[in-house]
C-alpha cells in the first residue's frame, strides 16, 4: 500500500475546459479518500488523473515515493472499478478475475488459488464460470471489486461504484467497501455526487468544485466547520439555509465583546463573532438549527409551503414574509399543515456566517479572555 | 366485455394482415432465386415452350455442361482468390485504421474521415480508364494483383467506415479497465478489443466477400482471357454470337450464389449473438 500525493496538478483540455487548478493534496497511506462534488467539478478526472488515463497538463502525481506522472496506468499498480463495472464480456467471471495476473504472466497455480481466494470471500465461487451478461447488477459489481482486489495494488480507485445499484444494495455495498477498507487496510480513493456517500465512507473527504478544490477535512470538520458558502451548501441534508444580510458588532457590552448583530429582512439575531465581523454576509444555518412553532405568536413568522413527513421528522418548507426561503426540520408529532403561519426561531449556537462577496467563511469564535 | 372482444379482433385481424404482409414479401424477392433455380434444372427447349413452376423432368444437363464443356472451376476459383484475398487485406489493415480513427485522437480525423466517405462515392466507370493505364504501366494486367489491389479502393473504405462505427460502439472502459489491469495498449487490443470486435468483422468481411465477388466492371476491364475470369465475367461471357444458353447462366448463378448464401447463413448466428451484452450495466 502506497500514499499518493498531488502536487500542484493543473488540467486544461484542448477546448479550454478546466477540469483541475492548481490542485494538491495527499492520500495518505491506507487512507480512504472521498473526492465529492457536483457533475462537471472534476472529481473524475482527478481520479483518472491518478489512474493514468488522463495525462496532467502541469503538476506532478505521486503513487508511493515514485514519481508517476509520466507513466502509463499498466504501470502505476493500482486498481480502479469503473462506473459501469467495465468487465470483459467475452470472459467468464474467473478470467475476469485472473485478468491483471495473467497479463502480468503470473504462474496459473498462483492465478488460480488467489481467484478461488478472493471469489470466495465475495461469494462468487458459484459463478465462476458465468459470463457478466449471466449476472445480476449486484453480482457484476462484486466480480469488478474482486477484479480490482486479486492484484493487491498499491492503490484502490473508485469511480462512482455505486451509482448503478438500487437504494438497498447500494447501502450494503457500501457497508461492504467499508468493512474490506478496514480489512485490507488499503489506500482508496472514492469518487462520488452523493455527499451522504461521502459522509459514511470516507476517512476524509475532499470537495471540488469547478476544477478547485474548495477544502478537505475529515466527515465531522467537513459537516461542523464547512470553509465556505459552497461546501457548507453542498454537505448536509436537507441542504443548509442562507440569509442574506448585514452584521455588525453589538453596541450593548451586556451582551458580551464577542457578540454581533445580523440583520436580515425578516429577522435580526445576536451571533457570536470575533471582533472584525462586518458587511455584508450570508447567515448560514442548517435545518436542524430552525425551530418551528405552530402557533405563529412569536415574530417572526413564516407560512408554510409544503411538508415532507420523512418518518423520524418532518422536513418544513416555509417562506417567511420578506420573501426569504427557508427549510426547517421540526419532530414528526408537531400539528404543522402547508398554509399554516408558524414561528420561526434560529437557534444562534447552529449558525456559521459566511463573506458575500468571496464566500468564504468569517470564524464566529467569540473574544473570550 | 364486448369491447375486450372487439381488441382482441382487432389484434387478431393485425396479426393475419401482418403474417399476410410477411408472405407477400418473402414470395417478392424469393421467387427470382427459385425461379432461377427452377429453370437451371428445366431443358433449354422445355423452358421456352411452356416453363413450369415444378420442373419435371429434373435435367442436370446445365450443371454436367459448367464443369464439362465449360470450365466453370477456373472463374469460380479466380473469384475465390481475388475476393477472398480482398477481404483478408481489407480486414486487416482495416482494423488497424478504423481502431486509430475510433480511438486515438490526432489531427486531421474528421478530414480523413470525410475524405474515406467521398472516395466510396467516385462512380466505377470513372476510373477504369486511368486504373487500366496504370495496371498497363505496371504490367499487372490479367493477374490477380491487378484484380485485387483495384477491388481495394472500394472495399477498403467501406470497410474502413464500417469498423470505425462499430468499434466506437464498444465502450472505451473495457480497454481502460484493461490498461489499469496491466495491459499494454497493444494487449488491450488484442485482447480486449478485437474479440469484442469479431462480430463486427465478420459483418464486414461478408459484406466485402460478397461486393468483390460480384464485381463485375473492374474484373471485365483488367482481365483478357479465361484463366483470370471471375464468375460474374466468365458467366456474362456464357452468351454465343447466335443465342443465350439460359440454362446454364442460371445454373452457374445458383452454383455463384449457394456457397455465400450458406456463409452468411453460417456467420449470422454469431453476429446476431451479440457478444457484446452485459459488458456494461444493463
Amino acid at each position: 500500500m502506497a500514499k499518493i500525493s498531488l502536487e500542484e496538478v493543473d488540467k486544461i483540455y484542448p477546448n479550454g475546459y478546466v477540469a483541475a487548478r492548481d490542485l494538491s493534496l495527499d492520500v495518505a497511506d491506507g487512507e480512504l479518500l472521498v473526492l465529492v462534488g457536483p457533475s462537471g467539478s472534476g472529481k473524475s478526472t482527478v481520479l483518472r488523473m491518478m489512474a493514468g488515463l488522463e495525462r496532467v497538463t502541469d503538476g506532478v502525481i505521486r503513487i508511493g515515493d515514485r514519481d508517476v506522472t509520466d507513466l502509463p496506468p499498466q504501470q502505476r499498480d493500482i486498481a480502479m472499478v469503473f462506473q459501469n463495472y467495465a468487465l470483459y464480456p467475452h470472459m467468464t467471471v474467473r478470467e475476469n478475475l485472473g485478468f491483471g495476473l495473467t497479463i502480468r504472466k503470473q504462474p496459473p497455480s498462483l492465478i488460480g488459488e488467489r481467484v478461488r481466494t478472493i471469489a470466495a470471500s465475495l461469494g462468487l465461487d458459484a459463478l465462476l464460470d458465468r459470463k457478466p451478461a449471466q449476472l445480476s447488477g449486484g453480482q457484476r459489481q462484486r466480480v469488478a471489486l474482486g477484479r480490482a482486489i486479486v492484484r493487491e495494488p498499491l492503490a484502490f480507485l473508485f469511480d462512482e461504484p455505486l451509482s448503478n445499484l438500487d437504494a438497498q444494495l447500494r447501502v450494503e455495498t457500501r457497508v461492504e467497501l467499508s468493512r474490506l477498507h478496514r480489512k485490507l487496510g488499503a489506500t482508496m480513493v472514492y469518487v462520488t455526487h452523493d455527499q451522504s456517500e461521502a459522509l459514511t465512507l470516507g476517512d476524509r473527504i475532499a470537495v471540488l468544485k469547478e476544477g478547485v478544490l474548495q477544502q478537505i477535512a475529515t466527515p465531522m470538520e467537513l459537516y461542523q466547520r464547512p470553509a465556505n458558502k459552497f461546501v457548507a451548501g453542498f454537505i448536509g441534508s436537507p441542504a443548509m439555509n442562507f440569509i442574506e444580510g448585514v452584521i455588525q458588532r453589538s453596541g450593548d457590552p451586556g451582551k458580551g465583546a464577542g457578540m454581533c448583530i445580523f440583520k436580515g429582512i425578516d429577522l435580526t439575531l445576536d451571533v457570536p463573532c470575533d471582533g472584525e465581523a462586518r458587511g455584508r454576509v450570508y447567515l448560514g444555518v442548517r435545518p436542524q438549527h430552525i425551530e418551528v412553532s405552530a402557533d405563529g405568536q412569536n415574530r417572526p413568522r413564516a407560512e408554510v409551503g409544503v411538508v415532507e413527513p420523512m418518518g423520524n421528522e418532518l422536513i418544513v418548507y416555509v417562506t417567511l414574509s420578506g420573501g426569504d426561503k427557508l427549510v426547517a426540520v421540526a419532530p414528526p408529532q408537531a400539528p404543522i399543515k402547508p398554509g399554516d403561519i408558524v414561528s420561526i426561531r434560529v437557534r444562534p449556537e447552529g449558525v456559521h456566517i459566511f463573506d458575500a462577496d468571496s464566500g468564504k467563511r468569517i470564524d464566529p469564535t467569540p473574544q473570550r479572555l | 366485455m364486448k369491447s375486450q372482444q372487439a381488441g382482441a379482433t382487432t389484434r387478431g385481424v393485425g396479426r393475419w394482415m401482418f403474417g399476410g404482409a410477411l408472405v407477400l414479401l418473402m414470395l417478392f424477392t424469393l421467387f427470382p432465386f427459385y425461379w432461377a433455380i427452377v429453370a437451371s434444372f428445366t431443358s433449354d427447349a422445355a423452358l421456352f415452350r411452356d416453363p413450369s413452376l415444378i420442373p419435371q423432368p429434373l435435367i442436370f444437363d446445365h450443371y454436367r455442361a459448367l464443369f464439362t464443356e465449360r470450365d466453370f472451376i477456373t472463374p469460380i476459383r479466380n473469384s475465390l482468390v481475388v475476393a477472398g484475398t480482398t477481404t483478408l487485406f481489407c480486414l486487416t489493415v482495416g482494423t488497424l485504421a478504423a481502431y486509430a480513427l475510433a480511438r486515438i485522437e490526432f489531427r486531421g480525423k474528421a478530414p480523413i474521415m470525410a475524405f474515406i466517405l467521398a472516395v466510396t462515392m467516385f462512380p466505377q466507370i470513372s476510373i477504369v480508364s486511368p486504373l487500366y493505364l496504370l495496371l498497363r504501366s505496371l504490367h499487372l494486367i490479367d493477374t490477380y494483383p491487378g484484380l485485387i489491389m483495384p477491388y481495394m479502393t472500394f472495399a477498403m473504405p467501406l470497410t474502413v467506415w464500417v469498423l470505425t462505427g462499430s468499434i466506437r460502439q464498444i465502450p472505451k472502459d473495457l480497454e481502460e479497465a484493461a490498461h489499469v489491469d496491466g495491459a499494454t495498449r497493444r494487449q488491450s487490443f488484442t485482447k480486449i478489443l478485437l474479440p469484442l470486435a469479431v462480430p463486427s468483422l465478420a459483418t464486414t468481411g461478408i459484406l466485402t466477400f460478397i461486393y468483390c465477388w460480384n464485381e463485375f466492371l473492374f474484373a471485365l476491364s483488367f482481365t483478357l482471357g479465361p484463366e483470370r475470369q471471375t464468375v460474374p465475367v466468365a458467366i456474362a461471357l456464357f452468351r454465343g454470337q447466335y443465342q443465350v444458353p439460359w440454362g446454364e447462366i442460371l445454373a452457374a448463378a445458383v452454383v455463384a450464389t449457394a456457397p455465400v448464401a450458406a456463409m452468411v447463413l453460417v456467420f449470422q448466428r454469431r453476429i446476431v449473438q451479440g457478444l457484446t451484452a452485459g459488458a456494461v450495466k444493463g
